[in-house]
């Protein structure tokens, strides 16, 4: 039998990024436990039967932006993996039009014309821009970023390589690389489009997460982010798991337990044990202590670092930029069991509930939805990026039954002079009061609602105020400086102590672009 | 005038892509939206509905049925028993391959064979001073196939006779007053039934299903998702994969059933001693080591794939639609050692593959090839890797509840 308390790598956090970086620790042979606080993995990518028969992605709800290379190195087909197809985009309207998008290019070039005939070429533009872009950026999205103080040659080298890459760029592709990560979201569409219902749609890519509205400088960068997600080698194109994004985890479990990965649950780390500056292990709540030579958090960097351990051994200038690290969580979840399909007067069927239903017609209702934000209130009218996953796959409801999945914006973490244990049902009320505006009756098809405040994803989740993304995707702490300057490459000041969470770069989302480059990182450290 | 089928009069309504093309003289939709990847994954994550009609269907009676089968087919049709059915094929006297189909035993003296391609003709000189009937029952029995992980339970609430239904069995049930032959077959790889059923019910029957199904998630797919499924399930199709016999020019073109990956249906040629057209044939081709091909599948490497489209500045295409047409297949040296016949990117295995034939000294599973790529305009060779075929297959297509 295994040692049960000595191990090679422990990693804190079985979420979807700890699951992946045990998985290729263990792969290259390394003696690996996961532990994990709660009693089921995945963290914040969990599937739950939260109502008898319906399957809730109680948190996030979508494989967004998982990196492919995962995919293939991991084997994740042999133990389950099924990105299913989410083939259209449906976007209402205040008056009972919408914008209705499918997978066939010629479909989806009318449905714009009907809005703005200029806005279906220009559709065309925007998409083949932004994938160049993508392109430019993507080896960069899936590689450790090079140390910008780091002055030895080696870090000189790495420099330089960035510039190598940045100047072989088309210019036009450097310039809109340049435009999305400085402008605003909605300077950006404005280049393109005319139609505000088109750009209502587009512009929510560029808040999702983020205390920013559309017309923030900032949301650009949110935007490119968001798109770099891609199914089958479409980008921007996102994908249900089958089972909800549980299904995801329970996948990334079995490949890292097939690879020797062991597994604990309900076991809650207090500390990293450090001797000398060194990791040498972790003391669990219940007073057990397990030793390994690399203990990885896959926690947030507030946690890895002020909670595991103690601040007083890190450097000032590391301490000072963490307390600056912005989280600031703008986004809850409200999920809801149906009793049948929704009902969008003039559209008869439920093929247009294929894929996200975006509830933000326009730019200017999601920059007001921000502005309440702003001061310290939840939007009265909120952006929904709603889902009836069970459209999908079936098998997240009864027969006949539906789940609905509604990420909604702006939810401040923290409300002027309110609580959010007071709000909670307010919340809930507020957002079904704005489906039942777009699907007359609703509210009748409502069996069960679960509303997730950012509290909840804070102390449910483990996500410090509700940031869905381990901290905000701003560019002060992305890139060279995610989470800080100096330490945006997976190691700790203590040695032997890593990092692999979403406050690492890419950064969050579902796409453990974190846990894969901070298990080379170890395993380059390590000699293997 | 080309044929519609019985179901024509609903899939019409259903096809909002108003694209029909022909099978088998039938119209039918290449797909019914406008994904045919989502009702790909509707097959393998649901359910989807098929129109299986365009086959042709023979009725084989007579007393003298089962020996006149087993001197016809590759597979012995009398060790199936009343009920069962059997994926086979017939050659012709050189040993190459005809046609595919599968057959169903009614009775001891009554068969149904499905076909591709029309064999009536074929079928009934062979037929001759025999005490055989053969007729062509195709436009009398509508067929529609259930496919996918929930079609028991779809079905299981119209006939209950499937939950205990193994897999190539097949039982004559009621669906309300229509007479149906369940069947636990299909050409998708996948758990999945097909309902045989008279021309006259078979509206009836659709919307009975339909009802039952949607609850379930299943949808009506076309050819492309079909096709996409059956490359995954290692499957042949004629004059894709390979042609028949009858009708090539040259030996080229014609495949021996060891060269398709068929040598399982004639295991038992030895001990057996049962004498089929193409048997001698086969014989001297097995003593003699003079199989050219083996039927393999192949999984292109992921990495250098992308690598290659990336070094050329283009976005490694990962695209589901298959890709008919011949690619050469190289071994390390560049010495050319066979083709591949279908491609695609498969969305369950999330890999490049590709249903090929390679020589017989290769087709051992693990071993290395190169196969062809056209990457700006010139080919280019990828690494691929040797597998089995089926390349998907779950468990639950054969398992019993």
């Amino acid at each position: 039998m295994s040692d049960t308390t000595n191990f090679d790598a422990i990693v804190i956090g079985g979420g979807h990024n700890g699951l992946t970086t045990a998985a290729y620790l263990a792969k290259a042979g390394l003696h690996t436990l996961v532990l994990e606080r709660r009693p089921l993995l995945g963290g914040a990518a969990i599937t739950e039967e939260l109502y008898p028969g319906f399957q809730f992605t109680t948190f996030s709800y979508a494989l967004s932006l998982l990196r492919p290379q995962i995919i293939h190195e991991l084997e994740l087909p042999k133990h389950g993996f099924m990105p299913l197809l989410m083939p259209t985009t449906f976007h209402p309207l205040p008056d009972r039009d919408f914008i209705y998008l499918g997978t066939d290019r010629g479909e989806n070039l009318n449905e714009i014309a009907r809005h703005s005939k200029h806005d279906a070429d220009a559709y065309e533009q925007y998409d083949y821009d932004i994938t160049r872009v993508i392109q430019a950026v993507k080896p960069l999205f899936d590689s450790a970023p090079p140390d910008v103080l780091d002055g030895s040659p080696e870090g000189l080298v790495e420099m330089a390589e960035l510039a190598k890459h940045l100047r072989g760029l088309e210019p036009r592709v450097l310039h809109n690389l340049v435009r999305l990560l400085t402008g605003s979201a909605a300077d950006f569409l404005d280049d393109y489009f005319e139609s505000v219902a088109l750009k209502g749609l587009l512009a929510s890519s560029g808040i999702i997460g983020t205390k920013l509205g559309p017309m923030s400088p900032g949301s650009g960068l949110v935007l490119l982010f968001h798109k770099m997600g891609e199914h089958d080698g479409t980008f921007g194109q996102w994908a249900f798991h089958k089972g909800g994004n549980g299904g995801f985890s329970e996948v990334l479990g079995r490949a890292a337990r097939a690879y020797g990965a062991e597994i604990m649950t309900d076991s809650e780390v207090v500390r990293v044990v450090t001797s000398e500056g060194r990791a040498t292990g972790v003391a669990l709540t219940d007073g057990t202590e397990l030793s390994a030579g690399v203990v990885v958090s896959a926690a947030d960097p507030r946690r890895t670092f002020f909670e595991f351990v103690d601040p007083r051994e890190l450097p000032v200038e590391l301490v000072d930029a963490l307390r600056r690290y912005k989280y600031r969580g703008v986004s809850s979840k409200v999920n809801f069991a149906l009793d049948g399909l929704p009902r969008y007067p003039g559209l008869e069927g439920g093929d247009h509930y294929r894929g996200f239903l975006n509830i933000g017609p326009t730019m200017e209702y999601l920059e007001r939805a921000f502005d309440d934000a702003k001061y310290g209130w939840f939007s009265s009218r909120p952006y929904i990026d709603a889902a009836i996953q069970s459209t999908i796959d079936p098998d997240m409801a009864p027969p006949g039954k539906h789940v609905l999945s509604c990420f909604v914006q702006y939810t401040p973490y923290e409300l002027e002079e309110a609580s959010w244990a007071a709000e909670r049902d307010n919340l809930g009320d507020t957002v079904q009061d704005v489906l039942e505006t777009y699907f007359p009756g609703f509210s009748d098809l409502v069996l069960h609602r679960e509303v997730v405040t950012p509290l909840d994803i804070e102390q449910v989740g483990g996500l410090p105020e509700g940031n869905i993304f381990h901290g905000e995707l701003l560019a002060p702490q992305l890139y060279f400086f995610r989470p800080a300057p100096g330490w945006n490459r997976y190691a700790t000041p203590i040695s032997g102590y890593y990092q692999c969470g979403s406050g690492t770069h890419p950064g969050g989302c579902v796409m453990g672009g974190p846990g894969r480059l901070a298990a080379q990182r170890i395993l380059a450290d390590l000699g293997r | 005038m080309i044929r519609r089928s019985a179901f024509h009069p609903r899939l019409e309504q259903l096809n909002a892509t108003a694209l029909w093309t022909h099978w088998a003289g039938c119209l039918v939709a290449p797909r019914y939206q406008l994904s045919e990847k989502f009702e790909y994954f509707a097959l393998r994550n649901a359910a989807g509905l098929f129109d299986t009609s365009p086959l042709y269907k023979y009725r084989f009676t007579g007393p003298e049925v089962a020996e006149y089968l087993g001197g016809v087919l590759v597979r012995n049709p009398d060790r199936m028993r009343a009920g069962q059915a059997q994926y086979t094929a017939w050659c012709d006297d050189r040993g190459y391959v005809i046609e595919d189909g599968v057959l169903f035993r009614h009775g001891a003296d009554d068969f149904m064979l499905t076909t591709a391609e029309p064999n009536l003709a074929y079928f009934t000189a062979l037929a001759t001073g025999t005490k055989v009937q053969i007729e062509d029952v195709s436009d009398h029995i509508a067929a529609l196939a259930i496919q996918g992980p929930n079609s028991r339970a779809i079905l299981a609430e119209l006939l209950p006779e499937v939950s205990g239904l193994g897999f190539f069995h097949h039982v004559d049930a009621k669906l309300g007053d229509a007479p149906v032959t369940v069947s636990r077959t299909g050409f998708t790889g996948d758990l999945g039934y097909e309902l045989w059923i008279p021309a006259d019910d078979a509206l009836e029957v659709f919307d009975a299903v339909c009802e039952s199904g949607a609850p379930h998630g299943l949808i009506p797919v076309g050819l492309d998702a079909l096709d996409m499924a059956r490359i995954e399930a290692g499957l042949l199709l004629l004059d894709v994969d390979f042609d028949s016999a009858r009708f090539a020019f040259n030996d080229a073109h014609r495949s021996t059933p060891t060269e398709l990956g068929f040598g399982w249906m004639h295991r038992a040629i030895e001990s057996e001693g049962r004498a089929f057209i193409g048997r001698d044939a086969i014989r001297r081709e097995l003593e003699g080591g003079l199989t050219r091909w083996s039927q393999v599948g192949l999984i292109v490497d992921w990495a250098e794939h992308d690598r290659a489209y990336r070094s050329a500045g283009l976005l490694p295409p990962k695209d589901h639609r298959p890709v008919r047409g011949e690619s050469m297949v190289y071994d390390e040296s560049g010495e050319r050692v066979g083709y591949a016949t279908s491609a695609m990117y498969s969305p369950v295995l999330q890999r490049h593959i590709a249903l090929a034939r390679v020589r017989p000294d290769l087709g051992t599973v693990g071993i290395g090839v190169q196969v062809e790529f056209t990457i700006d305009h010139a080919y280019e060779k990828i690494a691929a890797t040797v597998t089995a075929l089926p390349f998907y297959d779950p468990p639950r297509r054969t398992a019993m509840p």
